[in-house]
C-alpha cells in the first residue's frame, strides 16, 4: 500500500490552513507577527498541545544565489555554522541545545538556507540565544574548515555520486536550465568543493547572514508576546547590512525537445521527462500553478490515481511512476514525471504510454469526481498536518522565504479548491509541448561490467599518478 | 540538503523506549479484547484525527525458509482489493474520505496502520476498509502476479545498490542460520504462489498474534467498539504455528568483504546483541547515546567525522528484538580511506567498552534522554508510533511515565557492565562493502 506524499504546493499548503472542518480554534487566530527594527520577520504559533517548541531560522540565500567556480558554498556555509563563535566553541552549538533535551538541524535548498532546534519549550530562548550569536559572529577557522570540507565531500559521495537516480537527476538540470542557476547541484560540483577555501565560505556568510534576510519562525507551546521580547533582545541587536544585489536569471524559452543519458550502475532503466511549468507568481491572480498541482494529484496522488492506474496495473509497462510539480519556488518550476519500465518493455513504450495519459487529460479532460476526490484528499490532509509542530514551522518559513507571506496560505487553498475541469484541461493542452521538454535517461550498467571498468579506471589513475 | 541523517536512526531505535509522565496528555489505557488481543490506546481530542496500528507476529522472521519474501508480499497485498472492492475501489475510497492506510512487514512484525478524520462517517468508512484489508483480502491471482513481478524487479534493482548489498552481507554473517539472516531473493520470490501468500495470511493475522495500538478523538468505548471490530473476524489461531523465535548462536569475530564499484565504501561493525525483554536495554541505549547515537555529540562522530573528516554519516545503534537484535556501528568513506576509518571506529569502541561513559558523558545523556522526553511524544503520529511497539512487545503501560526516571538512575558503572555483556570484540563481524 503506497501512500503518496502530496506534492509541491499540495504538501505546501497541507501543512496548516484554516480548516472547513470542524476543529478547536482555527489556526490563523493564532499566529503572530512583527518585524523588528533591524528588518528581520519574526512569526509565531502558539500550539499548546504539548510542551515543545521549535525555532527555526530561514535566510533567503540558495544555491540560486551562487556563481560557477564556488557551487556548493550556501551549503558548506550551513556545514560551517556549527564550528563555532568566539563565545560557542567548536561543536558546542549541538552540545548546549543536547544538553537541555533539544535536537537541531539545518538544510539548504535552492531557494533558502534554514536552521532549527526541537525543544522543550522552557528552553526556547536559550537557543535563541545561540542562534542569533551564529547570525553575526562565526569564526570561520581554517583548520576546522579543512575537516569540514572533506566531510561534505563525502556527503557528495553519499548522494549523488553513489546514487544512479540523483545522478540522473544532476545531469538533467544542467541540461534543462541554461542560464538559470537552478543548472548547478545545491551541494555543488566535486571539483568546485575541491577548490573551495574559507576565504569563499567568509564571503558568504558576510554578504547574505544578516537579519534582514532572514525569518525567524517559532511554533509550540509559547507566548507570542514574550517570543517578541526575546527576538528583540537577541536578534534585534544585531545591526541591519545593505544586502547585495540579486540578479534576475530569465531561462530564455526553450525551442527544442532536449535528452541526455547517464549511464550508472542499477538493473532497471529510469525514464525522467520534464516540461517547463510556471512558478507561482502572484497567489490571488495566477490560475495555471493551481490547475497545474490538481493535475498531479489527479494524475498521481492516490494508488488509484491515473498513471499508477493506466501504467502499472492496467498496460503494466511500469513498475513504478511518480510525478511531481511543485509551483512554489524563488525560480521556474518543471512538471516532471518518473518512472522505471517493467522488464520486457522498454523506456521508449513507457515514455509512449505517459505521453497517452497526458493526451486523455489534454483530449478529454478529467471528471468531476476526480477533482472532487483530489480536494477532499487536500483538506484531510490539512487536519493531518496540524499534527506537527516542525511541518507547521516549515510551512511557515518556506511561505515567508518564498515571498508569498504565511497569510497567503488560505488563499492558496481557495483557489486549489476553485479549480475546474476546465482549467485542468486546458493547462494539460498548453504545457506539455515537446519543445519544452528535457528526457533524461539512465542507462543500466550491470555491477560486474561496472566493477571491472571502475577498477581498470583505477589501475590507469594510480599509473598516471591521478589524484584520487 | 539535511546536514546529517542520523537524527533518523535514533528515533527509531528508541521508539519503543520515550517518553515522560509530565507530558503525556493522557495515560495509556489497556486491555485484551474478547478474541484475546493486547490494546493499548491513548484519548486524545485535540485534533479530530484518528490513527489506529494493528501489528502480527507475522514478520520477515516468520517467513517458511523456502518461501523468503512471503511475510512482506502479504503485508503489501492487504489491501489490493479486500471486501466487496477490488483494488482500484479500495484506493478510491481512501481518497474519497481523505484516509490514509499503509502496510508492512518488518523483521517481527507486520502491520496495517489507518489514519482518518474522526467525525463518525469518514471514521466509520475507514474502518471498515482497515477491516476487510485484514479480514477479507482477495489476493487475486492477477494483482498477486503483477506485483510478484514488480518486487523481484524492485529486488534486483535494488541488489544493485552499495548500501542493500552492504546490508544484506552483515545481517546473513551476522545471523546465519538464524531467520534474521534468511535473505529474500528474486529467485525466492519468483517460485512463490498466491496460494502460499493466503496460507502465510491464515496462518499468522489471528488475534491471538495480534496487537493494537488505538491514539486520538475516540472515548474509550468507541475504542474498545473498534477494537473488537478489527479482531472478531481474523482468521483462527493455529496452535501449530510458531509465534517465539530461536535465540541466535554467538558469532565469532570476522570481515566480509563484498566488491562494488562505488565512491565510496560501506562499512558495517556489529553482532547479535540484545533481545526486547532484556532489563539492560535502557542502559544500552543511555550508553549508546555517548557511543553512537547521540547524533552530531557522540564519541564516534566527533572522533570520524568532526576530528577527522572521515565520514559524513557514522552512527551506532541497538535494535532490540524479540531475540537478540542487533548491535551496529557504520559509516561511509571513501573507499581508499576504509581501513583508517576502521581503526578509529574499533579504538573508539575498544575505549567505550573498557571505561564506559564519564560521569559527565552519562549525564549529557541522561539531560538529553530525560529532558528532551516531550519532544518523543509530541504528536498523535508519534504517539502511535510508540505505542505500536509497546503493544507489540508486551511493554507494561507506565513503561513510557517510568522511562526518564529509569534513565536518571542510571550509573555509569551499569552501563559498562551492560557493554561488556552485551558487546564482545571477539564476536564482532566487520562488512567491507566497496572498500579498496
Amino acid at each position: 500500500m503506497r501512500l503518496r506524499i502530496a506534492l509541491g504546493l499540495l504538501s505546501l499548503l497541507s501543512l496548516l490552513l484554516t480548516p472547513p472542518l470542524a476543529v478547536a480554534a482555527p489556526v490563523m487566530d493564532n499566529t503572530f507577527e512583527t518585524t523588528l527594527a533591524n528588518g528581520m520577520r519574526v512569526v509565531v504559533r502558539e500550539d499548546h498541545r504539548a510542551p515543545t517548541a521549535v525555532q527555526m531560522v530561514w535566510y533567503r540565500v540558495g544555491s540560486i544565489d551562487e556563481h560557477d567556480g564556488v557551487t556548493g558554498v550556501a551549503h558548506v556555509t550551513e556545514h560551517m555554522m556549527f564550528k563555532g563563535t568566539p563565545r560557542v566553541g567548536p561543536g558546542e552549538f549541538n552540545r548546549r541545545v543536547a544538553s537541555v533535551g533539544g535536537r537541531d538541524n539545518a538544510f539548504t535548498s535552492t531557494d533558502y538556507t534554514a536552521y532549527f532546534q526541537q525543544v522543550p519549550a522552557s528552553q526556547l530562548k536559550a537557543v535563541m540565544v545561540l542562534e542569533a550569536d551564529r547570525m553575526r559572529h562565526l569564526t570561520l577557522e581554517p583548520i576546522g574548515y579543512s575537516k569540514e570540507i572533506q566531510v561534505i565531500m563525502e556527503e557528495r559521495r553519499m548522494r549523488t555520486d553513489d546514487q544512479s537516480s540523483a545522478r540522473v537527476h544532476e545531469a538533467m538540470n544542467a541540461v534543462a536550465w541554461q542560464a538559470h542557476p537552478y543548472r548547478r547541484p545545491v551541494i555543488g560540483w566535486m571539483s568546485d568543493l575541491e577548490q573551495m577555501t574559507v576565504a569563499d565560505v567568509r564571503d558568504w556568510y558576510r554578504r547574505w547572514y544578516v537579519p534582514n534576510n532572514a525569518t525567524l519562525v517559532v511554533v509550540g507551546d509559547v507566548n507570542h508576546q514574550q517570543v517578541f521580547g526575546w527576538a528583540k533582545q537577541t536578534y534585534g541587536a544585531i545591526p541591519a547590512r545593505a544586502l547585495p544585489a540579486r540578479k534576475q536569471y530569465e531561462e530564455p524559452v526553450q525551442t527544442g525537445q532536449r535528452q541526455l543519458e547517464v549511464k550508472a550502475p542499477a538493473d532497471l532503466p529510469l525514464l525522467v521527462m520534464g516540461w517547463k511549468a510556471p512558478r507561482l507568481n502572484d497567489p490571488r491572480k495566477d490560475m495555471d500553478p493551481y490547475a497545474l498541482e490538481m493535475l498531479a494529484q489527479i494524475l498521481d496522488g492516490h494508488d488509484a490515481a491515473r498513471l499508477p492506474t493506466a501504467l502499472v496495473r492496467e498496460q503494466q509497462v511500469a513498475v513504478s511512476i511518480d510525478t511531481s510539480y511543485d509551483s512554489t519556488n524563488r525560480g521556474p518550476s518543471m512538471f516532471m514525471v518518473q518512472a522505471s519500465p517493467r522488464p520486457g518493455h522498454t523506456v521508449e513504450q513507457l515514455e509512449q504510454s505517459i505521453r497517452g495519459a497526458l493526451a486523455e487529460v489534454a483530449n478529454k479532460g478529467v471528471t468531476d469526481q476526480e477533482l472532487a476526490r483530489a480536494r477532499s484528499q487536500l483538506r484531510a490532509s490539512e487536519v493531518y498536518k496540524k499534527d506537527s509542530v516542525m511541518g507547521q514551522a516549515m510551512e511557515i518559513g518556506m511561505l515567508e522565504t518564498l515571498g508569498y507571506g504565511w497569510q497567503s496560505s488560505p488563499l492558496m487553498l481557495e483557489k486549489l479548491n476553485q479549480v475546474t475541469a476546465a482549467d485542468v484541461q486546458r493547462v494539460a493542452q498548453s504545457y506539455f509541448k515537446d519543445d519544452q521538454l528535457t528526457i533524461a535517461r539512465l542507462v543500466p550498467q550491470p555491477l560486474d561490467a561496472a566493477a571491472l571498468a571502475a577498477r581498470a579506471k583505477r589501475a590507469e589513475a594510480i599509473q598516471a599518478g591521478g589524484r584520487h | 540538503m539535511t546536514r546529517t541523517n542520523q537524527w533518523l536512526t535514533w528515533p527509531i531505535v528508541l521508539a519503543a523506549a520515550l517518553l515522560s509522565a509530565q507530558v503525556l496528555a493522557a495515560p495509556v489505557q489497556s486491555w485484551t479484547t474478547p478474541q484475546g488481543t493486547r490494546v493499548y490506546f491513548i484519548e486524545t481530542h485535540a485534533l479530530p484525527i484518528v490513527d489506529v496500528q494493528i501489528s502480527f507476529l507475522a514478520g520477515a522472521a516468520f517467513d517458511p525458509p523456502a518461501l523468503t519474501g512471503v511475510a512482506s508480499m502479504t503485508a503489501s497485498l492487504l489491501d489490493q482489493g479486500a471486501g466487496e472492492r477490488n483494488e482500484k475501489e479500495v484506493a478510491e475510497t481512501l481518497a474519497d474520505i481523505g484516509a490514509q492506510m499503509s502496510s508492512g512487514a518488518g523483521m517481527d512484525s507486520a502491520s496495517v496502520s489507518l489514519r482518518t478524520l474522526s467525525d463518525p462517517e469518514r471514521r466509520a468508512t475507514a474502518v471498515a476498509l482497515m477491516v476487510d484489508a485484514l479480514t477479507r483480502p482477495h489476493f487475486d491471482g492477477a494483482v498477486f502476479k503483477r506485483d510478484q513481478a514488480r518486487s523481484v524487479a524492485g529486488l534486483k534493482e535494488a541488489l544493485t545498490k552499495p548500501q542493500v548489498l552492504s546490508q544484506r552481507a552483515y545481517m546473513a554473517a551476522i545471523y546465519p542460520d538464524h531467520p534474521y539472516g534468511r535473505l529474500t531473493t528474486p529467485e525466492s520470490l519468483a517460485q512463490m504462489n498466491r496460494s502460499d501468500v493466503e496460507r502465510f495470511w491464515r496462518q499468522h493475522y489471528s488475534a491471538a498474534r495480534a496487537s493494537v495500538a488505538l491514539v486520538g478523538d475516540l472515548t474509550r468505548a468507541e475504542a474498545e467498539a473498534l477494537a473488537i471490530r478489527l479482531t472478531e473476524a481474523l482468521p483462527a489461531d493455529q496452535a501449530d504455528v510458531p509465534r517465539t523465535l530461536p535465540k541466535p548462536a554467538p558469532t565469532v569475530a570476522k570481515t566480509v568483504r563484498v566488491d562494488h564499484p562505488a565512491s565510496q565504501a560501506h562499512l558495517l561493525v556489529g553482532m547479535p546483541s540484545v533481545a526486547r525483554d532484556d532489563a539492560e536495554q535502557i542502559a544500552l541505549q543511555v550508553g549508546n547515546y555517548t557511543l553512537g547515537g547521540g547524533g552530531f555529540v557522540s564519541l564516534l562522530t566527533k572522533s570520524v567525522r568532526e576530528d577527522r573528516g572521515y565520514a559524513y554519516s557514522v552512527y551506532s545503534y541497538f535494535d532490540p528484538k524479540l531475540v537478540e537484535g542487533p548491535f551496529t556501528i557504520g559509516l561511509e568513506t571513501k573507499r581508499s580511506q576504509a581501513d583508517d576509518a576502521l581503526k578509529v571506529v574499533n579504538t573508539v569502541l575498544g575505549d567505550f567498552l573498557q571505561r564506559g561513559p564519564t560521569a559527565a558523558q552519562l549525564k549529557a545523556a541522561q539531560d538529553n534522554i530525560a529532558g528532551g522526553f516531550a519532544l518523543r511524544i509530541d504528536s498523535n503520529s508519534k504517539l502511535a508510533a510508540n505505542l505500536g511497539v509497546m503493544a507489540f512487545y508486551g511493554l507494561p503501560t507506565d513503561w513510557l511515565e517510568k522511562y526518564p526516571e529509569r534513565v536518571r538512575a542510571l550509573t555509569p558503572e551499569a552501563i559498562r557492565e551492560a557493554f561488556q555483556k552485551h558487546v564482545k570484540p571477539e564476536q564482532l563481524v566487520t562488512v567491507r562493502t566497496a572498500a579498496d
